[in-house]
């Protein structure tokens, strides 16, 4: 079938089995390689992504549901040649080991301050629910404070 | 990367390399002693630094010089999230004289003529590489001094290098200038090194150089690998220990959308697709009867892996036998469960097989075995295959066999295109080289003046390194013990008399392996549980009991100073403080002590580290942020594996097969603080990647011990 949808700001169409996972259409079909595979069942959030703004697991999310809608990857979390103030936070803070799960953590925080601009450690721990191996945690928690610092002194 | 012409060339001579932005190429010889294998072995076991052991005495080309005046360094060890390429890039800078921004780090691949004949793995990579990378910069920035003198007319000892610039007064050249148009080169004698206090890099806390790629999620990791027609994979495999194919229909998968192909192998069906989708839906559509010997239980294995069962072997012997225990000792029955490494990027591999040579990309721990293994399965020579190592999504031992590329290689082979074949979740948790487990039972006596008078460790454990494809099979019977159960195992305090550890070895029906750490985490808990158990019915400060059975010099002294200094950072008390409790406890592993206090209270009924005060000696830090990374990361893995993670035997299958019922630590059970403080014990560089998981279960265990007076025996811990 045929799927519309904006990606990144630019219009997509795809002619796809509507039930082909959305982070297959991303990486395969439209090769942004930043949204990452983990788990296959929603359980890790590496493949996070934004619709309509809300963070999903996409490696769960049929692509059919994305019809009419506007999705964000980490590629297009910013203008071109910036930083969002998670990717700035998470470069001061040195957060990444491998690096794997990042981008899914990194879209999970950036919708995050957009509902909770100032979240608690508690809003964290209750809402940051990804899996990170190499346990980055630490700092990621305190990249999460700093990009809520940057987000507002930017606004 | 253009390709790459392999000469043999002297340890004395460089290799010019001409291609695409290159202008010159270095090749060095190495620091391979004539048996180096055997004396990594040994050292290891002596907890000392196993050198690199590179390719013997191939051409080896480390560093590439670019038109644009940048450093290409071609890194026989691969990243997988320590920051070894910062800490290598480093290194470089300060012998070579550029700046960090100028060098770029990549894994060598195999036809460069660098393949690291062992691993990425043991913490090792930047303590072996320190002295020869510190060497090879060195030589590197003499030569092309040497050669700038020639075009400038200025003697070499004249010359200035900075920045990746030759100077003398205001004349100036780039190191690309230097080189440029040269067909045969003499190296210099490796220059006397630089004495440490001069770098200006090593030492200090420089940003990681795969920052920018990581928090723009560049395509960098083996998952991401691509090639023109490329095609995707889906395999079936067993899911029964033990079991095998008897009977096979792939009929319906075969008409299924997109297949291209279904080819059966001797224990596995695997379905080639032109997408990741259709593969899977196909590989569902196989219809397979294995022939499934035995169901094995998780009793089955709890009963076969016991102390008294399997191999004996005395792995430490000081003082007398402790065969009879007075009625005032001690004796505590300690286990630990089988772990996953479930890093997030799953295995696998993209292969091109054609015309009788091999390309496979691939996140690996082991190169140099990952090209021998697909030129076995193949049955081509090994320089026909070239191995591109990519950046590892998440590495902790469980990279160090990689037969999923051969798959990846035997299924392109079928098509003569490239396929790209990873692990579903599901086959990474039942196909995983697992982290075998223990059981443990520790017997202690004390003397009159409430001191240890003896304490012995009995450690029954399943394969680590015995059968591993990095180890000879030879050292199995050299050494009659297997030296990856053996970390940890043996008793460090030097003043008790009588001390004995006994290792135990049983071989498992499912493949068991290098788990980061070893048998460090679980080995530690034990006898630092039993020791303060024994602190306790002596009436005695656990951190003075320690401090009191170690000797002041050596491996013992630097112990002892990094216990010392973990009290004092922690302000460590015996007592309940509100509704908290402090643990304590301490490890050396490889040569590197360190010690951990953890604050813990009780919280829905479950244990909430607050806070972890670490204190590593892990020598000279080459880039201390990077090993308080290090530190912060082993101390949540550590109580990720003390605290949640089990993996089961239940109706003959290895569960669970998903994150989630694997439980695992998250963002809301990591400490509110983690403090950590090195000590500088020695001044080379020594590992740092897996001593601090040692003392973290221990030290959890001993705090619920003094909150709830729970001993708490059993990882993952849960209090009764």
């Amino acid at each position: 079938m045929k799927i519309s949808f904006n990606i990144n700001g630019q219009a997509q169409i795809v002619d796809i089995d509507g039930n082909t996972p959305l982070l297959w259409v991303v990486r395969d079909v439209l090769n942004l390689k930043g949204t990452k595979f983990g788990c296959g069942k929603a359980a890790c959030g590496a493949c996070t992504l934004h619709v309509n703004g809300e963070s999903i697991r996409s490696c769960s999310y049929p692509v059919k549901f994305v019809e009419g809608k506007e999705v964000v990857t980490l590629e297009g979390l910013s203008a071109n040649g910036t930083f969002h103030p998670v990717q700035q936070a998470w470069i001061e803070e040195v957060v990444p080991q491998c690096g794997y799960c990042q981008p899914g953590f990194m879209m999970a925080t950036a919708a995050l301050l957009e509902k909770i601009p100032h979240p608690t450690d508690k809003d964290i721990d209750e809402n940051i629910m990804n899996i990170c191996r190499c346990g980055t945690y630490y700092r990621m928690r305190k990249a999460i404070h700093r990009a809520a610092a940057i987000k507002q002194a930017n606004s | 990367m253009s390709e790459v012409k392999i000469e043999k060339v002297s340890r004395r001579k460089f290799l010019i390399r001409t291609g695409l932005g290159t202008l010159g190429v270095l090749a060095f010889g190495t620091y391979v002693s004539r048996n180096p294998m055997r004396r990594a072995v040994f050292e290891m076991v002596e907890m000392m630094i196993p050198p690199y052991s590179g390719t013997g005495t191939e051409a080896n080309l480390w560093f590439e010089i670019t038109q644009d005046n940048k450093v290409f360094f071609h890194s026989p060890k691969v990243e997988m999230g320590q920051g070894t390429f910062t800490g290598l890039a480093q290194i470089i800078a300060d012998e070579l004289d550029i700046s960090i921004e100028q060098i770029e780090v990549a894994a060598a691949q195999t036809d460069t003529g660098i393949i690291d004949s062992g691993s990425t793995g043991g913490s090792l990579s930047i303590a072996s590489l320190w002295q020869p990378l510190r060497e090879m910069a060195a030589t590197m920035r003499e030569f092309v001094k040497q050669e700038a003198a020639k075009k400038m007319g200025i003697a070499a000892s004249r010359l200035k290098t900075e920045n990746g610039l030759v100077s003398s007064g205001s004349k100036t050249m780039t190191y690309a200038e230097a080189i440029a148009n040269i067909s045969s080169w003499e190296l210099p004698d490796t220059p006397k090194l630089r004495p440490i206090k001069d770098y200006k890099l090593i030492g200090k806390p420089v940003k990681r150089v795969d920052l920018k790629a990581k928090v723009i999620g560049a395509p960098i990791f083996g998952m991401d690998a691509e090639m023109p027609d490329m095609l995707y994979a889906a395999v079936v495999r067993p899911e029964h220990i033990g079991a095998r194919l008897k009977s096979v229909d792939t009929s319906a998968a075969e008409s299924m959308p997109g297949v291209v192909k279904v080819v059966k192998n001797d224990n596995w069906v695997g379905v080639i697709a032109k997408s990741f989708s259709e593969a899977t839906a196909a590989k569902h559509a196989v219809k397979i009867d294995w022939n499934i010997p035995k169901k094995w239980t998780q009793k089955d294995i709890t009963d076969l892996l016991k102390v008294g069962n399997g191999a004996k072997m005395v792995t430490q012997k000081v003082g007398s036998a402790l065969n009879t225990y007075e009625e005032d000792g001690i004796s505590l029955e300690f286990s630990s469960p089988i772990g996953a490494h479930a890093q997030i990027e799953p295995n696998g591999a993209l292969a091109l097989v054609k015309d009788g040579k091999a390309i496979v990309k691939l996140s690996t721990q082991v190169i140099g075995i990952t090209q021998r293994q697909i030129a076995e399965a193949l049955e081509i020579d090994v320089e026909n295959v070239n191995i591109i190592g990519t950046f590892l999504g998440g590495g902790f031992g469980g990279r160090l066999n990689t037969l999923h590329a051969v798959v990846a290689a035997l299924l392109s082979k079928e098509v003569g295109q490239p396929v790209k074949y990873f692990f579903s979740r599901k086959e990474e948790f039942q196909n995983d080289n697992f982290r075998p487990p223990t059981h443990h039972i520790v017997k202690g006596k004390l003397n009159a003046n409430g001191m240890i008078d003896s304490l012995e460790h009995h450690y029954a454990s399943g394969d680590v390194a015995y059968g591993s494809v990095i180890l000879p099979e030879a050292l199995h019977t050299i050494l009659g013990t297997d030296v990856g159960a053996m970390r940890g195992g043996n008793i460090m305090y030097g003043k008790i008399p009588n001390r004995r550890a006994v290792q135990w070895h049983t071989s498992l029906p499912f493949a068991t392996s290098w788990w980061r750490s070893l048998g460090l985490l679980a080995n530690t808990f034990a006898i630092e549980s039993t020791i303060d158990e024994m602190a306790i019915k002596a009436g005695k400060n656990p951190v003075e009991f320690r401090l009191a059975m170690l000797n002041d010099e050596g491996y013992e002294g630097r112990t002892k100073k990094v216990i010392e200094t973990a009290a004092q950072k922690a302000n460590y008390i015996e007592g309940v403080s509100g509704d908290r409790a402090m643990g304590f406890a301490a490890s050396i592993d490889t040569g590197v002590p360190c010690a951990h206090v953890v604050e813990v209270s009780i919280q829905d009924g479950e244990i909430k580290v607050h806070k972890v005060t670490c204190v590593l000696d892990c020598g000279l830090a080459v880039n201390p942020d990077q090993v308080r990374a290090q530190c912060e990361g082993s101390i949540i893995m550590g109580m990720s594996a003390a605290m949640h993670e089990k993996m089961v035997i239940s109706d003959g299958k290895l569960v669970p097969t998903i994150y989630g019922p694997y439980r695992m630590a998250m963002m809301r059970h990591t400490p509110e603080e983690i403090d950590i403080h090195l000590v500088q014990g020695a001044d080379v560089p020594l590992p740092v990647g897996e001593p601090p998981l040692g003392p973290i279960a221990a030290a959890i265990g001993n705090a619920v011990r003094r909150l709830t007076g729970q001993r708490l025996t059993d990882l993952p811990m849960e209090l009764v």
